[in-house]
């Protein structure tokens, strides 16, 4: 484990000299989403009368996006940094020369990836209870939710990324795997609203999980039964990905 | 001396890779011992670089025995890093960081303690006569730089063997100068190099003994000056010609006037031992070549002689 972190002391270095410019978009951006959405379409949409699960649809929608930013950072991680790490910059290359091991390196990068998406989803947690959006304590449940929404796509994206000669797929990935995900797993409306094969599609997503525990957290109606098998079933997506790295890349690093 | 202090530091016997159909080693035997540089010399994809990666840990062999400071490289592979020193063939710096950083980051991935690193850093950057440059950027500085900084944080840990692979390629002449003369001074420090080249005067100027390959296999080994004795003359006699091919009748005129003929694009080679005699009849025999050249014989002949070709393509 010592080793791991040896690794993710790496990525900590390597992240002071960027830090404020995320800082300012994880800000900024939460601001923008929920303004735009719980403020200004929010408006038209409490007016129908009808509002999803009865509640202000900014309360519906912010713990939507909350997932999703989970899931986007995530993916991001995961995609050019994993990439470049092989192909351009090489560090792996050059931790994989050291006592560091494989299991190490990808620990040690999940691990960041991980802090960069519990950090992104605090700050976007703390705005949408500056909104008055947040309506139970058990919200403070949704950042170890973020957690492992994040690892549930940060974990396989990697995995997949260190099979990639150059970045190319990633877009392709984004388009019709995160986009769709992002749109229609729950985020800005109930997927009941869905026909019924798209339903269980979107059932079959980690997003669509992510989207409502988060939601049942921020809304204070959290089931037991229901939210175990919410974490079972990204617990289960982190855990196939992060074998699937550890084979990706021992292919990839150890020819 | 105990019986563990006199065995080979690396130990190959019938080393073999293989990436699918294509043989990069196809059973390769050498031993090195502590306190060699050792070079592996051949043309590119002669599997020098495949060798050093599986010495390097970081490449399983296909088939054969290598033992690494005694130990297993599938078992021990994390031990074995940890005693190594790679100066690998790509930079692998990062060059948003500096020099500074750079080393810490490194030395860190060691576990060792940040003071240790940074008294290690201070003395290894003034080494590699980089003590103006530790709080610069990797980014800006030059080819020779940022060789002598791999250099620098390959020797953090202190290794019982440092690998070097292709250590000055792409360096211009002066700064190839700068980073031999620092591999000279870990050389006479007592330290075990391992290094794989394609240029002649580097493996001249670095080994002790070598190893070269071509095609995936060892096709001599010994020191410099053995194999020079071994594969060529003392001397080389080049004369060089206007068109690509020199007259057809030639070699047949001088045939006699020297131990062995070499004919390459543009150029004869008469492999001699007295090479301003032999330059002196051939132009009693009135041959008229563009040029005369008599040089002593290197490497270069060494590997024409063992594989009738160039060893860098000209």
């Amino acid at each position: 484990m010592t080793y791991a972190l040896r690794s993710y002391e790496f990525w900590l270095t390597y992240y002071r000299r960027s830090w404020r410019g995320t800082l300012a978009t994880s800000i900024v951006n939460p601001i923008f989403y929920l303004g735009a959405l719980g403020i200004g379409l929010g408006t038209l949409v409490n007016r129908s009368g009808s509002t999803p699960e009865g509640v202000k649809y900014l309360a519906f929608v912010a713990p939507g996006v909350l997932a999703a930013t989970a899931m986007q950072v995530a993916i991001t991680e995961a995609s050019w940094p994993v990439l470049g790490s092989i192909r351009w910059t090489r560090i792996y290359h050059a931790m994989l020369a050291t006592p560091l091991q494989i299991r190490h390196i990808v620990l040690g990068h999940q691990g960041w990836m991980a802090t960069r998406v519990i950090s992104s989803c605090a700050v976007y947690l703390a705005v949408i209870a500056a909104f008055g959006a947040v309506h139970s304590w058990l919200a403070v449940f949704a950042l170890p939710a973020c957690f492992l929404i994040g690892l549930a796509f940060s974990a396989p994206m990697a995995a997949y990324a260190a099979t990639r000669e150059n970045d190319g797929a990633f877009v392709v990935v984004n388009r019709f795997a995160i986009i769709p995900m992002f749109l229609f797993s729950g985020t800005f409306f109930p997927v009941s609203r869905l026909p019924l094969v798209l339903r269980w599609v979107a059932y079959g997503t980690p997003s669509w999980h992510g989207v409502d525990l988060c939601r049942s957290l921020t809304l204070g109606r959290a089931h037991w039964g229901l939210s175990l098998l919410h974490v079972g079933y990204l617990a289960a997506w982190a855990a196939a990905g992060l074998l699937a790295a550890l084979y990706t890349y021992r292919r990839r690093l150890m020819k | 001396m105990d019986a563990a202090t006199q065995l080979p530091l690396v130990h190959a016997r019938g080393l073999v890779k293989r990436f699918g159909d294509l043989v990069a080693v196809d059973g390769i035997d050498f031993d090195v011992q502590k306190g060699e540089a050792f070079g592996f010399l051949g043309p590119n994809g002669a599997g020098k670089s495949s060798t050093m990666r599986m010495i390097g840990c970081v490449s399983p062999p296909s088939d054969g025995t290598l033992r690494v400071l005694g130990l297993d490289p599938l078992k021990s592979g994390a031990d074995i890093r940890a005693r190594l020193g790679v100066v690998p063939q790509e930079d692998t710096l990062d060059m948003e960081l500096t020099v500074r950083e750079n080393m810490l980051i490194y030395g860190r991935y060691f576990g060792l303690p940040r003071k240790t690193v940074h008294e290690r850093s201070e003395r290894l950057l003034e080494f590699v006569q980089l003590e103006e440059r530790v709080d610069s950027k990797v980014e800006p500085l030059s080819g020779g730089m940022k060789r002598r900084l791999t250099i620098a944080r390959s020797l953090i840990n202190d290794p019982n063997i440092l690998l070097l692979d292709e250590p000055t390629t792409g360096l211009d002449p002066q700064a190839r100068h700068v980073v031999w003369d620092r591999l000279h001074e870990l050389k006479h420090g007592g330290a075990t190099l391992l290094l794989t080249t394609h240029y002649m005067d580097e493996a001249e100027q670095l080994c002790d003994r070598l190893v070269v390959m071509d095609k995936a296999k060892i096709v001599a080994e010994g020191s410099p000056n053995e194999l020079i004795r071994r594969y060529s003359t003392r001397e080389v006699v080049e004369l060089r010609f206007a068109t690509d091919r020199p007259p057809d009748d030639l070699a047949a005129r001088i045939d006699g006037l020297a131990r062995r003929i070499e004919t390459l694009s543009g150029r004869l080679l008469l492999y001699t031992d007295d090479g301003d005699r032999t330059a002196e009849r051939v132009h009693e025999l009135g041959v008229q070549a563009q040029s005369t050249l008599v040089r002593r014989s290197t490497l270069e002949d060494v590997f024409l002689h063992l594989t009738g070709r160039t060893l860098v393509d000209e």
